[in-house]
């Protein structure tokens, strides 16, 4: 019998493609990514959206300046309260109406608090994507306490739709302060714990330490922002860069929280320092809260001048920007977001390349993707 | 670092982590007193009185509403949410015909709890509920008509 040597040299491998999502766990929400493999190796990922398109911008042209703002809830759901604001600031932008100080500092704690949530939402979920479960239940339960205060005061606990132009919709509830002077406390404790939890765990930093390289110029040319730009060392915080709100008219002391070393693992250090430096910001302003109302005067229907105006504001997710084009009359001539998550998913098709699947997932987790934010 | 070193090391993270979630796991040992979760069917959800569950017209005693019917809501609503159907019916007394409403229509559907049409209610008409099983067998059930049968308006409220 012939004796048969396989010559490794010989063996041909064929690239082939795989449907990562729509329905996939790992793409939190409905994101299909068309994956060009070689053994388990990405050679190419191709982001295809379209399926959570509710045209939003769209809807915007039919609606008035003053019912915009309850769409802009649906985009990041995440972060809804900063994307209200951001509307509401753009409005006031082209209204030229000066908020009363205490709008400012109501907004700029409760976008605060939103920012806090969804980090410690996307920190519990990151934990799961690399196959930590526990961190999910740890996260969701103070997460509860920041949902408590929202609904306490807006309402409802995702989407408060609770800016408006010139003001916020009701003032503040009585327990607000004392909620939040609870929160602050139990918060800084239990961040060391996560850190005892998942940071120092050695599975954890095998997946984390090196993986997902992103350059400071591959993160500038592809728009990245937030703390993914801030993970390759790009310094991009609109609230250092371009003041809004409270940021503008009081003096606040924050970090910019900057990791130069591009891997996952300072992308997720950006986070967890971020939550520390958002609990800054509001032990600063919530013990002064100004008392000079908080509505300004508007009209029942809102006209904006003719023109162009743009409001950048930083959400959770980086640089959200709200560009309204106006012809005078009640409805927006045309409304366009800039959302954050469309720029950092094009980060990923370069990130990507290279690396396994399960190490895919893990990228993928640290650039927090909203998928209605991407697709509005 | 050799390889028994990385295990030791291993298992020292893992152990590190263990020490946090068996701080809940054994809670007679580490004294931990409350609990998070709460048993909800047997035990009642804590609503915040500000919850805006849906929408509801208020009434009084005697079967009166304060809608004068001026649609303000209607136009406030972004999505369509609310209609109005109303009549001018001759007020005896004064000579004049006034707008009396026939059904305030809501579809909770719809709704997606914005307060536009609260905040424009000139006569505070409608306001929250904080109820929040609103889950039905049947889209259609989801269409309410929120002033009740045989109501009207409320003495002295005026558009």
């Amino acid at each position: 019998m012939e004796q048969v040597t396989l010559n490794t040299a010989d063996l041909k491998s064929q690239e082939y493609f795989l449907n990562m999502g729509p329905q996939h766990p790992a793409t939190h929400g409905v994101l299909r990514l068309i994956l060009t493999l070689d053994g388990e190796v990405v050679k190419n990922i191709e982001p295809d959206l379209g399926y959570i398109h509710r045209s939003i911008e769209k809807q915007c042209e039919y609606e008035g300046y003053k019912q915009i703002i309850h769409l802009t809830d649906r985009m990041d759901y995440l972060s809804a309260h900063i994307n209200n604001e951001a509307v509401a600031l753009a409005i006031e932008q082209a209204l030229e109406i000066e908020v009363p100080e205490r709008v400012k500092v109501i907004r700029t704690i409760m976008g605060e608090l939103t920012r806090i949530a969804s980090h410690l939402l996307w920190w519990g979920v990151m934990g799961m994507d690399v196959g930590a479960l526990t961190t999910f239940m740890y996260a969701f339960r103070d997460r509860e306490m920041i949902n408590d205060i929202m609904e306490e005061t807006c309402g409802a606990r995702l989407t408060m739709s609770y800016s408006t132009p010139g003001g916020v919709m009701f003032d503040l509830h009585p327990n607000f302060v004392k909620r939040i002077k609870e929160f602050i406390p139990h918060l800084r404790s239990v961040i060391p714990k996560y850190d005892e939890l998942l940071t120092g765990n050695v599975i954890f930093q095998k997946r984390m330490k090196g993986v997902g390289y992103m350059s400071y110029e591959d993160a500038i040319s592809h728009g990245a922002s937030g703390p993914v730009a801030r993970g390759s060392g790009v310094s991009c915080d609109r609230r250092k860069k371009g003041p809004y709100s409270a940021f503008a008219s009081q003096d606040i002391d924050f970090k910019e929280i900057i990791y130069t070393e591009g891997d996952n693992l300072a992308r997720y250090n950006v986070r967890m320092k971020e939550m520390l430096q958002s609990l800054n910001i509001i032990e600063q302003l919530i013990d002064n809260i100004p008392d000079d109302g908080i509505q300004a005067k508007t009209r029942a229907l809102i006209k904006l001048p003719k023109g162009e105006f743009l409001q950048r504001v930083e959400t959770a997710r980086g640089d959200l920007g709200v560009y309204i084009v106006s012809d005078g009359k009640k409805n927006p001539y045309r409304v366009k977001f800039r959302s954050p998550g469309f720029s950092n998913l094009n980060a990923l098709i370069e990130i990507g390349k290279g690396h396994l699947i399960a190490d895919l997932v893990a990228i993928m987790s640290t650039l927090d993707f909203v998928v209605p934010d991407i697709d509005r | 670092m050799s390889y028994i070193g990385n295990i030791i090391g291993g298992v020292k993270t893992l152990l590190t982590g263990m020490k946090v979630t068996g701080n809940y796991f054994f809670p007679s040992v580490f004294g931990r007193k409350y609990t998070i979760t709460r048993q909800y069917p047997d035990e009642p959800a804590i609503v915040m009185d500000r919850f805006k569950g849906e929408v509801v017209m208020w009434h009084n005693d005697n079967n009166e509403h304060r809608c004068t019917g001026c649609q303000a809501c209607e136009i406030a609503c972004p999505n369509g949410s609310i209609e109005i159907i109303w009549d001018r019916v001759l007020n005896e007394e004064t000579g004049k015909k006034v707008k009396v409403i026939d059904q305030h229509i809501y579809h909770l559907g719809m709704c997606t709890m914005c307060n536009l049409c609260i905040q424009a209610c000139p006569t505070n008409a409608i306001m929250w509920s904080t109820n929040f099983h609103n889950s039905t067998f049947d889209r259609s059930q989801l269409t309410k008509v929120l002033n009740k049968p045989g109501s009207k308006l409320m003495a002295g409220v005026e558009e």
